[in-house]
């Protein structure tokens, strides 16, 4: 059989449209591979921003005049951008927040410590977890009295699967997961999850901050009850985050934010809730960044996410390849690329990952050392840290191989 | 080689491969711990404090990176016979300087952990 043409990016024209690309960082040309902590963004995610301050600004939803029609008619066209991007049944399926962290507490909070949890319920999330996914249900733990239960990871950076059997019970009421490790770059099974939790009347809440930029997601497909991500992450702004939720389960859940927007009627003692999803929106939104969302999300649309995932697979591959070449450098998580997401992390004998990166910061590379928000993770692996390069629509080999170089530096300081 | 290769080649480097006053010390005076949760980097430092309140011997242990353990070795080399007085008046600055590069935000303060630690010391019940 005929193998399927690959799609690929064009990594040149791509970088093109990235302004902070063309900047030189110590007088070399810029390496960037941090993009799991950040993406940088492209001229048309910065002109969206700056075209709404410059042109339509006016707050949303009850203006009467012409700039607050357009400024309304920008933010929920983001909002269809969002919806249509994840697949979702409707656009009130999306609900704008500052970030992914934003959006679990949310959950935490609206689902969990007002909504129907009691006393005696459990949790079940994984020690993969970014400390985003693990501190907003301790708040429920501490403040409900709920059972939290975490399932382990295999020494190849996979989640034990086989641990749901015995962890989700009878009084399991949320099951949580990264759909991508931020550390480990494992790409978790998310829909068999999902179902597993859906079994004992559970709902499924999905960390979606590294998977939502680097791959196709469709949440219906994942029949996941919650999916969180940020909007930097994807070549959108900061400041703007996004809750996915399924349209009942967004109608049961609690408002975090008492205030503006989010209401039908006020009286002076009490007040009864706007409809999903503006009773989560209490206060003027970030109107700017999920506008610039919604450039990100054409953006990415137009170059195909699964030409992005493809391009990501390959590079990690080659990665993963370079970096085996080089002794003492011992990589982290599965060696099959098709499981993997574009995080590569690594530890080197005798180098701290902190001197990891100063020594290629000196080269111009960017990448990140540290326990990466996974501190639980990091103490699974009994590692104080680890340096992580991560890519991205607009790295190619040559960043890999400047990647490499920098290494051979690091090696010969360190040797 | 620019600055930081010269930096992690020379002064930091020998400190970091050749750590002097590692390890630990039973009879302690005086001791403390503490970590830097951002990177994991971790000092431990032992005084020993003679009756004239001089530091008569000193050890430091610890993880981390070359920055973080390498101040911590010279740190100790400032500190090993001076009276307690002196060792209080060991200031950031003084550690920069013996580091002798300028560090970003973050890496000063893996360069001043040790320093920390000290003055945690300093400040501890004395163990007779």
């Amino acid at each position: 059989m005929a193998r399927a043409a690959k799609v690929l990016l064009n990594v040149p024209a791509i970088r093109k449209d990235f302004p902070i690309l063309l900047r030189k960082v110590r007088d070399k040309p810029i390496v960037y591979l941090d993009s799991a902590a950040t993406s940088q963004k492209p001229k048309q995610v910065i002109e969206a921003e700056s075209d709404f301050y410059t042109r339509y600004n006016a707050n949303v939803h009850r203006a009467i005049y012409e700039l607050g029609e357009e400024a309304t008619r920008e933010y929920e066209g983001a909002r269809e951008k969002v919806a249509g991007f994840l697949h979702a049944k409707a656009p009130s399926e999306i609900v704008f927040t500052k970030s992914t962290t934003e959006s679990i507490n949310l959950v935490a909070y609206g689902w969990g410590i007002k909504g129907k949890l009691k006393e005696g319920d459990e949790i079940v999330g994984t020690v993969m977890e970014h400390h985003s996914n693990h501190v907003p249900w301790h708040f429920v733990r501490d403040y409900k009295g709920i059972v939290l239960k975490h399932v382990g990871v295999t020494d190849d950076g996979r989640l034990k699967m086989e641990e749901y059997e015995d962890l989700i019970t009878k009084r399991t009421k949320v099951v949580t997961v990264a759909q991508v490790s931020n550390v480990l770059g494992t790409i978790n099974p998310v829909r068999e999850i999902a179902k597993r939790a859906h079994e004992v009347g559970a709902i499924c809440v999905v960390d979606a901050a590294q998977s939502v930029p680097h791959m196709p997601v469709d949440v219906q497909a994942l029949d996941c009850d919650f999916l969180a991500f940020s909007g930097h992450k994807m070549l959108g702004p900061t400041g703007i985050g996004v809750l996915y939720g399924k349209q009942g389960v967004l109608e049961e859940m609690e408002p975090l934010l008492g205030g503006g927007e989010m209401i039908r009627e006020v009286h002076l003692g009490h007040a009864s809730w706007n409809d999903v999803p503006y009773k989560f929106e209490g206060g003027t939104p970030n109107i700017a960044g999920a506008i610039g969302l919604g450039a990100a999300v054409d953006y990415l649309t137009k170059l195909r996410m699964d030409a992005v995932r493809a391009h990501e697979m390959e590079l990690t591959a080659y990665a993963l390849e370079q970096v085996h070449r080089l002794k003492g450098v011992h990589p982290l998580g599965v060696e099959d690329v098709s499981g993997r997401g574009g995080v590569l992390s690594f530890t080197m004998d005798h180098a701290h990952p902190h001197d990891i990166a100063s020594i290629l910061d000196v080269e111009g590379i960017c990448i990140r050392s540290g326990h990466h928000c996974a501190q639980p993770l990091m103490e699974r692996f009994n590692l104080p840290a680890t340096a992580r390069a991560s890519f991205y629509v607009y790295n190619d080999v040559d960043d890999v191989d400047r990647l490499i170089q920098g290494l051979r530096k690091v090696m010969e300081v360190f040797a | 080689m620019s600055a930081t290769y010269a930096m992690y080649q020379e002064q930091i480097l020998d400190h970091y491969k050749n750590p002097r006053n590692k390890g630990t010390l039973r009879d302690a005076t005086l001791r403390a711990r503490e970590s830097n949760p951002l990177c994991g980097d971790e000092i431990a430092l032992y005084l020993v404090v003679d009756g004239k309140d001089r530091i008569s011997d000193v050890r430091f242990d610890g993880e981390g990176c070359a920055i973080s353990q390498a101040s911590a070795s010279m740190l100790t080399e400032m500190i090993k016979g001076k009276t307690l007085a002196q060792a209080r008046a060991v200031r950031e600055e003084d550690i920069l300087k013996a580091v002798g590069i300028p560090l970003s935000a973050v890496r000063t303060k893996c360069a001043i952990l040790s320093l920390h630690v000290l003055g945690l010391a300093l400040t501890s019940p004395k163990e007779s």
